[in-house]
């Protein structure tokens, strides 16, 4: 399939908004003290694309019909999605600044009731793929040509209802769902391989009928390019497993051997949010001078 | 049963987290048949660092996949080991209650059920984590133990005795607790509530560290304005101690009863069974009517539930003024 893919240009800015959602996730984090860093910033470059390039939705009409939907079934990284939804406009970037306050519109896991652009209630895990299974047919019992995403752990991986939504989207031959593993090899207490190894996630959902795309979690082309191809899908739901690092771009997170749940105080989060920021520039002057040449 | 008091607000000397990990490790050293199991929620981080070493297999992580804990501990248990599984509260009965019922409670298994993190306690993790109906879906499997101790000397003596009793115990469990009610050579039996103190006027029920230490402030707010409390202290909520909710209601003719959990199916349910089976009287139940959690810190949350010493005692003077409208001059 000879599928488009993403100018330089494009790659560019989608490569900046990875690097906002990671500041604003930083930021909401340090603001309450503690939180979910590892998985929110390993599964931040998706989200990027998801948001940045590959689903249809409109901010100003959160509710509008023909969207696509998001189950984000890991739903304890809940940061890395609200500063993607602000940032797309989805609601005010203040809302940020009180994540898990009481009263806030932005709980740690996510609440489709409280958060303009969220479709699916989760935090309990192993539950969201069994929804996005029931959400795409419903788009096929009414002939909608949206697609549903659905965003999980690895870790996630273990519950075993996952694996009966795998086994049933197969059969039903869903092929408007796209599911996306987070594959960080880690979970809440260590690596999957010293608790209760998942394997080969890829050959598993191929028996159960996906086609699987195994991709670099953190090239933002590469996702963009799995992602087009999964849409051309018309015989099979697709899973992309994205191989990624817990903590990936944090900088005092990307070190630490666990950075599951965990607190943050200021200065790290400034100094994370300066490597970010720099990052950003050197992106922008890569598009400046990327513009010159066009010319 | 033996009860020595401590000074109201006395400091405890670990949290209840750490009571938790200490108990499970002397389980694990002083009897081969005890396993400790964890759904990814962080029960190796509590025990011992030497004992896991020691015992690298009785401590058992499943990884994220809480059914699964609960039919492999029923296994264990019917091979005459002694499995105590540890998730959160808002797993530990959500996800695993046909495994309990069915593989567990039915079929005859000894597993002790510890969930952590009760009502509100869940804080920052929002209303996907906080369990108001654990222990209500608990006490309605047949045969199963629901108890919350409320501090760490009778949590201690708890897990001793749900390891050495038969059955299927659900454990709810306070992790932040960290205040003592109880004094070294205080002894407890499950099923038999603790009398804090006796009143005249009217008498708390508390379940749970954070309720039990909102209604001994209560009990301090109503003392100020000349109102005598008695205060129970109802760490079994099944089977439920109906004899210290009679004699209550004999003693002070109206009561309150304060729980961190929804009141349908909870405490205050359990208490008004009991009185209506036995000898009525008003009774003002302090606790979550019927909502979801949300997320906050403890402080605002107790207060947006409602669940504050001074609920309570305003409780109290609503079923104060219930008796003796009732029965004047009462
Ligand atoms: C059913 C359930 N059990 C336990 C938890 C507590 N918990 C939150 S995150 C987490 C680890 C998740 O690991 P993984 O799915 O790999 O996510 P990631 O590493 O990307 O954060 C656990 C055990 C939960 N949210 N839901």
């Amino acid at each position: 399939m000879n599928s488009p893919c993403l100018s330089n240009a494009e790659l560019i800015d989608l490569e900046i908004f990875a690097a906002q959602i990671r500041i604003k996730t930083i930021e909401m984090i340090a603001a309450v003290g503690k939180g979910h860093v590892g998985g929110s910033m390993s599964i931040a470059d998706a989200v990027a694309v998801l948001y940045g390039s590959a689903m249809r939705y409109d901010p100003a009409n959160p509710k509008w019909k023909m969207r696509d939907r998001l189950v984000y079934s890991k739903g304890h990284s809940g940061p890395a999605l609200y500063a993607a939804l602000a940032i797309k406009g989805f609601f005010p970037q203040e809302w940020l600044k009180r994540m898990n306050q009481i009263g806030s519109n932005l709980p740690s896991h996510v609440h489709a009731r409280l958060t303009p652009g969220v479709d699916v209630s989760t935090g309990s895990l192993g539950q969201g793929l069994s929804v996005a299974v029931g959400l795409a047919m419903a788009d096929r019992l009414d002939g909608r040509d949206s697609y549903v995403y659905c965003v999980m752990g690895d870790g996630e991986c273990q519950e075993g209802q996952v694996w009966e939504a795998a086994m049933f989207a197969g059969n039903h031959i869903l092929n408007r769902l796209i599911v996306l593993v987070d594959n960080n090899k880690r979970q809440c207490s260590g690596e999957l391989k010293k608790i209760n190894d998942v394997g080969d996630l890829g050959r598993k959902f191929k028996d159960f009928g996906f086609d699987v795309f195994e991709v670099n979690g953190h090239d933002l082309a590469q996702i963009d390019v799995a992602i087009r191809q999964a849409k051309q899908n018309t015989f099979k739901p697709s899973v992309i497993i994205l191989d990624t690092i817990k903590g990936k771009g944090c900088s005092f997170a990307e070190q630490m051997a666990d950075n599951h749940n965990i607190t943050v105080n200021t200065e790290q989060a400034v100094a994370a949010v300066k490597i970010l920021e720099t990052r950003i520039d050197d992106l922008n002057d890569k598009r400046e001078r990327g513009h010159v040449n066009e010319n | 049963m033996k009860i020595n008091l401590a000074q109201p607000g006395t400091p405890a000397e670990e949290s209840m987290a750490d009571t938790l990990g200490r108990c499970l490790g002397a389980f694990m050293e002083e009897d081969l048949r005890v396993i400790a199991m964890d759904a990814d929620v962080g029960l190796g981080k509590m025990l011992p660092p030497e004992i896991i070493n020691k015992y690298p297999n009785r401590y058992i992580n499943v990884g994220i996949a809480e059914a699964n804990m609960l039919g492999i501990a029923c296994g264990l248990s019917f091979k005459d080991k002694v499995p105590f599984t540890y998730t959160f509260c808002c797993f530990a009965a959500r996800k695993v209650l046909d495994q309990a019922f069915l593989s567990g409670a039915f079929g005859g298994a000894h597993v002790l059920m510890i969930g952590a993190m009760p009502g509100v306690t869940a804080t920052i993790n929002g209303g996907s984590h906080m369990a108001f109906e654990d222990a209500a879906v608990m006490r309605a499997v047949p045969e199963m133990t629901v108890v919350e101790p409320s501090d760490m000397l009778q949590g201690e003596q708890v897990l001793r005795m749900a390891k050495d009793l038969p059955g299927m115990f659900y454990i709810r469990w306070e992790r932040k607790g960290d205040i003592r009610f109880y004094e070294n050579g205080s002894t407890f039996e499950i099923g038999k509530a603790v009398k804090l103190c006796g009143g005249s006027d009217v008498t708390i029920i508390a379940q749970g560290h954070l309720c039990l230490k909102e209604a001994q402030a209560a009990v301090a707010l109503l003392a100020l304005e000349g109102i005598r409390a008695g205060l129970i202290d109802m760490f079994t909520l099944k089977p439920i101690d109906r004899e210290a909710i009679v004699d209550a209601v004999r003693e002070t003719g109206c009561l309150v009863t304060a729980e961190n959990q929804n009141v349908l199916g909870g405490l205050g349910s359990a208490v008004s069974e009991v009185m209506a089976e036995n000898e009525a009287a008003p009774l003002e139940m302090v606790g979550i009517r019927d909502a979801f959690g949300e997320v906050g810190d403890l402080e605002s949350l107790k207060k947006r539930y409602k669940l504050t010493a001074q609920d309570i005692a305003a409780a109290a003077k609503r079923a104060i003024s219930r008796k003796q409208k009732r029965r004047p001059g009462a």
